[in-house]
């Protein structure tokens, strides 16, 4: 099939002004269509890539859908055991303080299993950057209930819908540690439309070059779909995360330079 | 009169059909196409002229299968 | 040299590490062996050689930390005691499935559960079989006196990076505590980032042009990409067997009889032997160094040449399994041993011996 619409004046390589960047390795990414990993892993690289720091960079990668990060990201990974990310950072950064460390956690990893990790290298005020992707879900294991699913939304293990009563409100893991003096920095994101996308990987410039300053945690909170585990088109799942997930987990800075936004529901 | 242009390449392997490049676009550029690709998506192409080369549908993808290109036009 | 100290055992673990140039220490406290991470907090070994000690919140997070330092080459331990080593049996688990090098102390208290904080050898299966799931093994060091937890430490190190592994010190509550004359080596500076770097080039430390990106990871969703990975992990395990062995013989050219014994038992049986010799019984002690590997050879070798063993050790019967294994069925042998922290005496031992094996 010929391709349509083809301008070959304008298709050289001089004109070229966005490409995915080198930084991904080049082989299909294994998370569902229109999941926002996707996304968050691009943003991440191509901010390793402006900065400059493929050969300065530590990576941690979770258990769960992004188990396999390190095969997407070309960059020196190790993989933690579930929820543990946090402590392996933490280790890795206080013995090569010079290098850049993150932690890439979904929901379960960080505010299940990882509850403890996750507190107390923030409590610690470890210098590394936490990226974590809340999309109230557990992915890869088959879309149980996470800590952040809604009440009354359906999962493989909430089937009726989340009952408040028996099995917890959502776990806003987020505002928990905000409020720890060893956080610097605390945003919470989204991925699904260009500018949201372009915000998110201001933060993560943002929080990764805050670890050249030793002023604690960078704590980016992306909300972000999961249209396979919530059984929706990729185009369904975001506008549902709009109108359900947007509200209870809202967007916006929750702490700069170590101090609450006051508009931020913390604050108040 | 030179006219500033896009023009966007997808990879068409590496598409999965998810849409969401669809919304992106300013333009109303990018569509599925009827065929599918190896693993059996639609993918993302273009249905007119109007490419900007804004990058929006590129940087939303979630696998950064798209290459944006601007550049002048006679 | 060496410099001469009386020092408690965990004392010595801890200013071993130091010497031997270990990179980073995270622990958690639990008794008996609160006082390796004190020791450590009071020394500032950050001032000495820069190394980093650190409280962690538990002994997950602690075994964690070391799975990510060990990822990065560093040379780093941990220190603590049955409870907190069953919390760091998923940590293990890991480290050897990723084949990294790190040094673990368990300073063994009576169990099962909660248990007591005197000392016990119950904990010998889940060292030497494996605590934690799948095929893997840990070395495993039984330390029978203060100096040996000294020189243990720079010899773990070795082995765990020799073979890309992690090693436990298997010691108790004992031997932690108390107090004897160590000779402590001379301080190995810790290695600079290029050593550390040529030494040991496959860990993670920041990818630089000239070569790919490196992982390190225990998974593999490919199934014959995992069975290579556990032969492999089989082969350097008999490797492990063929060349580490080590263990020490006691009055076994002349013996009819022998105490099979590790760590403070052997100190036991040592007294015993005396005891019983003095009876005109000729006992003999053959006391394994490592546990795993074990001396298997070596104790197939003593039971052609004795009428009976009694394995002496404060548990239930775990190493007699081992001893039989590597004896065979042709000749008496049974356990002695007290539970619960209770350390018997070497009256109780030779006892044993006389109704156990030569009288039975």
């Amino acid at each position: 099939m010929e391709e349509p619409f083809v301008k070959t004046q304008i298709r050289k390589d001089e004109n070229i002004v966005y490409k995915r960047t080198s930084l991904l390795v080049d082989r299909p990414l294994s998370y569902c269509p229109g999941c926002g990993h996707g996304v968050v892993h691009r943003m991440l690289m191509e901010t390793l890539e402006e900065m400059g720091i493929q050969d300065k960079t530590i990576g941690v990668s979770p258990v769960g859908c992004s188990v396999l990060a390190y095969d997407f990201m070309n960059i020196d990974m190790i993989g933690a055991a579930h929820g543990r990310a946090p402590a392996l950072a933490t280790a890795i950064k206080r013995l090569w303080p010079d290098k850049f460390v993150f932690t890439y956690q979904g929901d379960g990893d960080l505010a299940a299993i990882g509850t403890a990790e996750t507190i107390h290298a923030c409590n610690r005020g470890e210098n590394f950057t936490i990226i974590f992707i809340n999309n109230g879900i557990y992915g890869m294991t088959g879309g149980q209930m996470a800590p952040t699913t809604l009440p009354g939304m359906r999962s493989s293990t909430s089937p009726y819908g989340r009952n408040v009563l028996t099995m917890g409100h959502p776990l806003k893991i987020t505002e928990l540690i905000a409020n720890l003096p060893g956080v610097n920095y605390v945003t919470r994101q989204a991925v699904h439309t260009p500018n949201h996308v372009r915000k998110t990987k201001k933060a993560i410039r943002k929080a990764l070059e805050q670890q050249k300053e030793n002023k604690g945690i960078a704590f980016i909170e992306v909300v972000s779909n999961c249209n396979s585990g919530w059984k929706m088109t990729p185009v369904q799942s975001n506008k549902w995360m709009e109108e359900n997930m947007f509200p209870f987990y809202p967007l916006g800075d929750i702490k700069v330079d170590g101090k609450l936004v006051q508009s931020s529901e913390v604050a108040k | 009169m030179a006219k500033i242009k896009g023009d966007i390449l997808v990879n068409v392997e590496r598409c999965k059909g998810c849409e969401v490049c669809i919304t992106a676009c300013p333009s109303s550029t990018i569509a599925m196409s009827k065929e599918v690709n190896g693993k059996g998506y639609h993918f993302a192409m273009k249905v007119n002229d109007e490419c900007t080369g804004c990058m929006n549908c590129a940087i939303v993808c979630p696998d950064g299968v798209i290459t944006v290109f601007r550049g002048k036009i006679e | 040299m060496g410099e001469l100290r009386l020092m408690k055992g965990n004392e010595a673990v801890a200013e071993a590490a130091i010497r031997a140039g270990c990179d980073g220490y995270f622990g958690y406290p639990i008794t008996p062996q609160s006082e390796v991470m004190e020791y450590l907090m009071a020394e500032k070994p950050h001032e000495r050689t820069g190394m980093v000690v650190l409280q962690a919140e538990s002994e997950t997070a602690s075994i964690n930390m070391l799975y990510g330092a060990a990822g990065t080459g560093k040379m780093v331990m941990t220190s603590s005691s049955s409870p907190g080593i069953s919390l760091m049996q998923e940590g293990i688990s890991y480290m050897a499935g990723a084949e990294l090098p790190a040094v673990i102390v368990n300073v063994v208290r009576g169990g099962p559960g909660l248990g007591t904080i005197q000392p016990s050898q119950a904990d010998y299966f889940q060292a030497v079989k494996g605590g934690g799931h799948g095929d893997y093994k840990m070395i495993v060091l039984a330390p029978a006196s203060v100096q040996e937890m000294c020189d243990h430490v720079k010899l773990a190190f070795e082995l765990a990076f020799k073979y890309r592994t992690p090693a436990m010190i298997l010691s108790d509550g004992a031997i932690g505590q108390m107090m004897e004359k160590v000779v402590l080596f001379d301080p190995i500076p810790r290695r600079t980032e290029a050593e550390l770097i040529s030494q040991n080039p496959w860990a993670a430390t920041g990818k630089p042009k000239t070569r790919e990106h490196i992982i390190i990871t225990s998974l593999d969703l490919d199934p014959a990409g995992q069975e290579r990975v556990n032969l492999k992990l089989q082969a350097k395990y008999r490797k492990i067997q063929e060349n580490e062995v080590l263990y020490e013989t006691l009055g076994v050219d002349d013996a009819e009889y022998l105490f099979v014994a590790f760590g403070l038992s052997a100190r036991i049986c040592q007294k015993s032997m005396d005891l019983a010799r003095a009876k005109g019984i000729k006992v003999g002690l053959f006391r394994p160094i490592t546990l795993f590997p074990f001396p298997e050879k070596q104790m197939n070798a003593i039971g052609k040449k004795v009428k009976g063993m009694l394995v002496v050790e404060m548990n239930a019967g775990q190493m007699i399994e081992d001893v039989k294994l590597s004896v065979g069925c042709s000749i008496k042998i049974e356990h002695f041993g007290r539970f619960g922290g209770i350390i018997p005496t070497p009256d109780e031992v030779v006892k044993a011996l006389e109704t156990q094996i030569i009288g039975g």
